[in-house]
């Protein structure tokens, strides 16, 4: 007779073994078993062994459960009368202390990678920046002079934002160097999640949270929101990509200068926007510092993907997204055009050919195209 | 001790008021289930209702898994898809859970502790129309104005932020908010009476270390039924207020804190896990006894686990906001506090697997789900533990990591506990065993079913994919997890049709069963099946733990078995026909009273003073003729 | 949930019996209606725990220049109130040793005038909530406004139940349909009553004294 418990085990473990390597050998950029910076790999280095005790523990539970089972089945000719074991002192205080003085060895690991993990990074070779999370997109606030001796937080304030260059959807960090994240809340709760760089740390309205960031290599590493935060939780999505120190630093100076196209009173494109179909009730153009309710779109053609990362920047996507966003991302605007609307109640973009406000003009394919044409340009 | 008495002894001091206030006669019939307060229908009520919820939120779970079968699911739109996955966790935790395991509850508690009925049995019949017409609230949501879409957990400000807000499309929210509010209502009467019968109606000798482990479990549960329900009433009440009253709990401008929402709700929410998992731990420590021929090991050490889990269980709540904030002191303390917890659940397990060990196992339906309780438990137990890891957390939670961990616990603890119960009394509450043979399909079918829906999900959690997203890319690696997932969904569905098919099929030709198929050892086996009306024919006098097996068997010095000679063993159930014994006649005002709940409701979700005052006069008229409404039935 | 344990003088279903002497027949020596309500109102307590935590949590986050407990509250005259209320637990006493006596006529004089200090209470209510809403303070002024009037308020819809509920067994004593057996209903009545008192003390002393 095979020993039932061996038949079992072999294929479990092997199965087990295949699954892994199949879940580490996962590059999605969005995968938190690929640890690319310090505080990921930190997490990554305490999980993986606990996670390995836990597996022997479950396929030794699995594998003696199946072979009691088998073992000790009621089968004709057997008497069916088993010794009466009320219970075993020594057995089960054995098995009340052995998990615990486990779980007392896994304990200071976990104690320690927290106090570390919660430690704000300190020096001046910091960059701390401000991140806002809106329904459904990520604003990013970088200071605008290069790096970085900060003395204090620059914390965000939609007053005040002088000395911070403000972004959208991809966030660009220097390799090697700690990101002191700031986040903040625009509306609802979201949650800032890079896997392959750190763990997630929800975005509360009312208090700033803080997270530490690092990429040890150049890359770029997928980001979602991981709170549900209404209708289009699932678009909530951003990218962070690390560059080398000069490269960055010339990105930083890039998208801190002003506009690339002219913008001004008078100017058609201006008209368009401003006026005719109010795209600045939400959106910037021509300032490269200030947020505001929709993201900042003075650089925009910088960004390689737009609408929280779910489409990328190019011109057919963009003729759809300015006159129709909502077939493109569940969104739920509808009079965002009356200037006296109170923003709070537009969660995301309007269409501009469907459930247009009474009195306000449809947008036309040549419109769209204007406007996508600029804001190609908005280098 | 039993209502008999109680009458007996009771003048009524009232004469019945002409009229109005008569109690219904019927004790059987179509119209008997609406009337009734025997705890035997009720609990079938129950059960029935809560299976039925059970095959509405599968079929949710169905459309979910549909639409994740691919990246770029177009199956679903993402406000049907988010409301989807909120119904389908609402509907699940306070439709099925809950619901089943009072169900249990009601219909063995008295069984179980030789007692007669539950101790308020209009209240008993109240609870039950509760919720029965709280989850036809919640689920009138889809037809009047929007169903909750803002996720079973509600987190402020998205729920609590005026409709005019446009944080959430349609009424919803305030569906939900009132609706919870009112199936809490319904759970701590259900609560309150089973500690009451529990504590107060023992058949004498019956001291509480003798009691079935099953009650015991369900006397923890109605303790935390009973204390969690109020923090969620209490946060919800807020929710709505901010809602539709302009408060400002939560509104982060004014000085409110959403993060106080999530410690209201996670301080009755974790407790709410412990409420859905200890009813199935009472169930397989029934089972496995029974099927393994071997009284429970190390019996009071279960007990005390299942007391330690209660209390334990209000020192870990917050392990479900690790990624919010706490900072780091915060997070030690529930880190720990949740390993700690970990141990005495560890202890049951390895008690469960020591009474199996060197028995006579009888792999039949109920045995093999009790067995694969333990096995996909303790997968999730251990997967929990992970959660512990505080660091390691903040990469899992709100991922399908979680999603996973939670569905080993509630689906592969409490469903496979509940299904195994199924099988187990099925035939002392109806009469007629369920056919074995389906039953093993049914078992093999939903432990495959499961494992393929569920596993693939740890990986594709730790690969990154968010939960309540409707939909993710094609270019993330994720496909394939996703597609076995919803395989397995449907293999899940074709258990459960199994289980149908079942039901009806045994329900005409099944095996007639006797008081004791099993050769049970509680106090249930002892009288015939289906169970009468009046329970005992006589109240038992109680020698010790698991008393209807030591009418029966004996241990030889070696601690064997040896069965007692036939005659003064078996069943009394023969003894007496329950001629002379009275029981509480139906009722009609469980109803009515619980009719005032939801007409308050909707006049509280439409905004509608008027509305209010037919459903405080149902209320007050309910109340009141409750009180006065006449003892028994006029002859 | 509440008027779910109403006394059920006329039902003996869900009274355990009693020997002679008032005794329960049951395993813990207490009776189901007042095991029930103990359990009740232990639940209860949570509830509004998690309302006066609240309240607490948020004392002095209210957005600036919104108006503080300081500038409302009116001591003295809540003062008179909360020691009208305490008073009607004295008569609530006086109201129950009166019907195990068998005294009809001094536990209607009693039961009276525990409802009638309880609608004194609710009337004082009614007053400092239209005072502090013509000061100002409205339920979406502030998080102090919101907090204080639901807490308050919820705590004077429990008051209001317990007279409607005192008003219920004086009504039944006067139709000579209370007995000295039935003193258990007015006992869980009372139970119910003190208990609403208590978390007056509570809330009067945390949220009104403590600055």
């Amino acid at each position: 007779m095979t020993h039932p418990k061996k038949r079992i085990a072999a294929p479990v473990l092997c199965a087990g073994l295949a699954i892994l390597l199949a879940a580490c050998s996962n590059n999605n950029q969005q995968n938190s078993l690929e640890p690319k910076g310090p505080e990921a790999q930190k997490i990554d280095d305490l999980f993986i062994p606990i996670l390995g005790v836990a597996i022997v523990i479950g396929v030794l539970v699995l594998g003696v459960t199946v072979y009691m089972a088998i073992r000790f089945r009621a089968r004709p000719g057997r008497p069916d009368n088993p010794k009466q074991v009320h219970g075993h002192t020594v057995l089960e205080i054995s098995w009340t202390i052995i998990p615990a003085l486990i779980l007392a060895v896994v304990a200071v690991p976990t104690v320690a990678t927290i106090w570390d993990l919660a430690e704000r990074p300190k020096g001046p070779d910091v960059l701390r920046v401000e991140v806002t999370g809106k329904q459904w997109w990520w604003e990013f606030q970088l200071p605008k002079q290069p790096l970085v001796p900060q003395a204090t937080s620059a914390k965000y304030n939609a007053e005040s934002p002088k000395g911070l260059v403000t972004t959208a959807t991809e966030l660009h960090i220097p390799v090697g160097v700690k990101v002191d994240v700031a986040l903040n809340s625009g509306d609802m709760i979201h949650s800032f999640w890079v896997p392959e760089l750190s763990g997630k740390k929800d975005v509360m309205p009312a208090r700033t949270n803080r997270l530490t960031l690092e990429a040890s290599k150049p890359g770029t590493f997928l980001g979602a929101c991981a709170e549900y935060c209404g209708l289009s939780h699932a678009d909530m999505r951003f990218r962070v990509i690390a560059e080398p120190m000069a490269k960055w630093k010339a990105w930083l100076a890039k998208i801190s200068g002003p506009p690339a196209q002219p913008y001004e009173q008078g100017n058609e494109i201006y008209n368009l926007t401003t006026n005719t179909y109010k795209c600045t009730n939400c959106h910037i153009f021509n300032d490269a510092q200030a947020p505001n309710y929709g993201p900042n779109l003075t650089h925009f053609a910088d960004r390689s993907t737009f609408a929280g990362g779910a489409y990328e920047t190019n011109r057919k996507n963009l003729l759809r997204w300015v006159r129709d966003a909502p077939s493109m991302v569940a969104m739920a605007s509808k009079d965002c055009r009356y200037p006296d609307t109170p923003k709070t109640i537009c969660v995301g973009m309007p269409s501009f050919v469907k459930d247009t406000p009474r009195g306000e003009k449809k947008m036309t394919p040549e419109d769209a195209a204007k406007i996508v044409d600029f804001l190609l340009g908005e280098k | 001790m039993t209502t008999t008495t109680a009458r007996a002894k009771v003048p009524a001091t009232v004469a019945p008021p002409r009229g109005l206030l008569w109690r219904p006669k019927a004790n059987s019939g179509f119209w008997s289930w609406w009337t009734t307060v025997d705890h035997k229908k009720i609990g079938i009520l129950y059960g029935g209702l809560a299976m039925v919820f059970f095959l509405v939120a599968g079929i949710e779970a169905l459309l979910i898994r549909l639409q994740l079968a691919g990246p770029n699911g177009t199956v679903l739109t993402a406000s049907q898809y988010n409301t989807l996955f909120t119904m389908h966790g609402t509907t699940m935790v306070f439709l099925v859970g809950m619901p089943l395991a009072t169900a249990f509850g009601n219909y063995l508690i008295p069984l179980q502790i030789g007692a007669r009925d539950v101790a308020f049995p209009r209240l008993n019949m109240f609870g039950f129309w509760v919720f029965a017409l709280g989850g036809v609230f919640l689920y009138s949501g889809f037809f009047l104005g929007g169903a909750p879409n803002g996720g079973w957990f509600g987190y402020t400000p998205l729920t609590s932020t005026p409709l005019t807000g446009g944080a959430l499309p349609g009424h919803g929210p305030d569906f939900w908010a009132v609706g919870l509010v009112m199936l809490g209502i319904g759970s701590v009467t259900s609560g309150l009476n089973f500690v009451v019968t529990i504590l107060n109606m023992r058949a004498p000798g019956m001291t509480l270390m003798r009691m079935p482990v099953f009650v015991w479990m369900m006397l923890v549960v109605a303790f935390l039924t009973v204390f969690a329900m109020p923090a969620v009433t209490a946060a919800l009440i807020m929710v709505f207020f901010d809602r539709n009253f302009s408060t400002n709990f939560f509104v982060a401008a004014a000085g409110g804190d959403p993060l106080l929402y999530q410690h209201l709700f996670w301080l009755f929410g974790h407790p709410e896990v412990y409420i859905l998992i200890l009813p199935g731990m009472g169930i397989v420590s029934e089972t496995l006894p029974v099927f393994a021929r071997k009284p429970l090991f190390g019996r009071s050490v279960v007990i005390f686990s299942g007391i330690a889990i209660g209390f334990l269980g209000w020192g870990v709540w917050a392990h479900h906001m690790f990624a919010t904030g706490l900072g780091p002191v915060a997070q030690t303390a529930f880190g720990l506090s949740t390993m700690l917890i970990a141990i005495p659940t560890g202890v049951k397990i390895f008690n469960w697997m020591g009474t199996v060990w060197g028995g006579s196992v009888k792999l039949n339906s109920p045995m093999l789900f009790s067995l694969g309780f333990i096995a996909m438990f303790t997968i999730g137990g251990l997967s929990g533990v992970t959660h512990s890891i505080v660091p390691a957390d903040t990469q899992q939670t709100d991922t399908y990591y979680v999603v996973a961990h939670f569905h080993y616990v509630l689906f592969g603890g409490l469903v496979f506990a509940i299904f195994g119960g199924f099988y187990y009394w099925w035939p002392k509450v109806f009469g007629r065993l369920l056919d074995d043979r389906l039953g093993k399909v049914n078992f093999w079918l939903m432990l495959i079913g499961f494992n393929l829906t569920f596993f693939p999900m740890h990986i594709s959690g730790l690969q990154g994919q968010p939960r309540r997203t409707y939909t993710y890319p094609a270019d993330m690696g994720w496909d394939t997890m996703n597609f076995i997932a919803t395989v397995g969904a449907f293999v899940i569905a074709l258990s459960v049709l199994v289980f149908l098919i079942n039901v009806f099929k045994t329900a005409r030709n099944g095996e007639v069963a006797g008081a004791d198929p099993w050769d049970g050892r509680t106090l249930e086996w002892s009288i015939p099946s289906p169970a009468p009306e009046y329970n005992f024919a006589e109240i038992p006098q109680i020698h010790s733990a698991d008393d209807f097996w030591h009418r029966k068997y004996t241990e030889d010095e070696e601690g064997r078995l040896v069965r007692l000679p036939a005659g003064g063993s078996d069943d009394g159930a023969t003894h007496g026909d329950g001629h002379g014994i009275h029981l509480p006649s139906p009722s009609y005002f469980p109803l009515i009273l619980a009719l005032g709940l939801p007409i308050l409701g909707y006049a509280a979700v439409f905004k509608l003073p008027w509305l209010a005052v037919p459903g405080v006069i149902v209320l007050l008229f309910g109340v009141y003729a409750w009180a006065i409404e006449p003892g028994t039935a006029e002859d | 949930m509440a008027q779910a344990t109403l006394p059920v003088p006329a039902d003996g279903t869900e009274a355990p019996g009693h020997d002679a002497h008032g005794h329960a027949d049951t395993n813990t020596g207490v009776t189901h209606t007042k095991l029930a309500m103990w359990v009740f109102l232990s639940s209860e307590c949570i509830f509004f725990g998690a309302f006066i935590s609240t309240y607490l949590l948020y004392r002095g986050r209210s957005a600036k220049g919104s108006l503080t407990p300081a500038e409302v509250y009116n001591i003295p005259f809540t003062s008179a109130t909360s020691f009208i209320l305490l008073m009607s637990s004295l008569t609530m006493v006086l109201a129950l040793a009166a019907i195990q006596r068998g005294d009809h006529r001094r536990f209607r004089v009693w039961i009276i005038a525990t409802a009638l200090f309880g609608v004194t209470f609710i009337g004082g209510q009614i007053y400092e909530f239209t005072e502090f809403y013509r000061e100002g303070l409205a339920l979406k002024s502030s998080v102090f406004g919101s907090s204080f009037f639901v807490l308050t308020g919820l705590h004077g819809l429990h008051v209001s139940v317990g007279i409607m509920w005192l008003l219920t067994l004086w009504g039944l004593s006067m139709q000579n349909r209370l007995h000295v057996q039935n003193a258990e209903s007015v006992e869980i009545a009372g139970l119910y009553w003190h208990f609403v008192d208590i978390v007056w003390i509570v809330i009067f002393t945390v949220i009104y004294l403590i600055p």
